[in-house]
């Protein structure tokens, strides 16, 4: 009974490094169901967020767009729009780079969907804010704004 | 249980415009109450849109979404009695589903 305890956990242990080593190269499935990223949503900056999802440092593009206010008031609505021009976009992603923790939201698309999303988001702070495409051969494009904030939404 | 999520779907050529309105504190786990305690984080971790049954988008959220979330998605070929159906789950587990006909 005690060496097929050990054994399970063994087994635990390993396949949690499995996980671990497929999230740090990139190869985790991103449609292998809407698992939570806490690691990505807790990363302190832009860099740190990417990483966690997998996806390489973006190049700026103009297939990406961001639209958003030059200067917001409330720092706890403060709407965005993203989209991006480019083929075969999987991901998008939207980050502000001063908030606590930077990674906001991350859209997974399906072909019927098309990659221009608008939500609103809460932002501690004048920050940039990143819009990411993520495309389906790997690649990362962003396109950023400045958003000054009159009154931060995080206190 | 929370409140409905409020949706409109809209056909603009050959695709629609889908607007929600979800119900939700979105607590950003940052704030402090009277007695300088935080607030623990209680918000929306993921979204699934569904056209006629059929997964079109699924997104995840970190607490920098505001308050009562808006999101707007275009989805492609969808046309006027389709069904479009909203999920959501939250951090505490709890989740709604809504659903709206595109007019």
């Amino acid at each position: 009974m005690k060496t097929s305890i050990q054994n399970r956990r063994e087994t635990l242990k390993q396949s949690a490094l499995v996980v671990g080593l497929l999230a740090a190269t990139g190869l985790f499935p991103h449609h292998a169901h809407a698992a939570f990223n806490k690691a990505a949503f807790e990363a302190k900056n832009v860099a740190d967020a990417l990483k966690a999802l997998g996806v390489g440092m973006p190049i700026e593009s103009k297939g990406v767009a961001i639209t958003a206010p030059d200067i917001a008031e409330n720092g706890a609505v403060v709407q965005l729009g993203v989209s991006a021009t480019l083929a075969n976009v999987k991901q998008m992603l939207i980050l502000v780079e001063k908030n606590p923790t930077s990674l906001v939201a991350v859209f997974n698309l399906t072909d019927s969907v098309e990659a221009n999303f608008m939500t609103r988001t809460k932002m501690g702070q004048s920050s940039d804010v990143y819009a990411v495409a993520v495309t389906g051969d790997g690649k990362t494009f962003y396109a950023k704004k400045e958003v000054k904030v009159t009154l931060g939404g995080c206190g | 249980m929370a409140d409905p999520t409020r949706i409109r779907a809209q056909v603009a050529g050959d695709k629609a415009t889908v607007r929600t309105l979800m119900s939700h504190e979105m607590e950003s786990g940052q704030r402090k109450d009277a007695a300088g305690k935080v607030v623990p984080a209680w918000h929306i971790q993921e979204v699934e849109a569904k056209l006629n049954g059929k997964t079109v988008l699924t997104a995840e959220w970190g607490s920098a979404v505001s308050k009562n979330p808006f999101l707007q998605f275009n989805v492609k070929g969808a046309k006027v009695g389709d069904k479009i159906s909203v999920t959501w789950k939250d951090n505490r587990g709890d989740t709604r589903t809504d659903e709206a006909t595109v007019t």
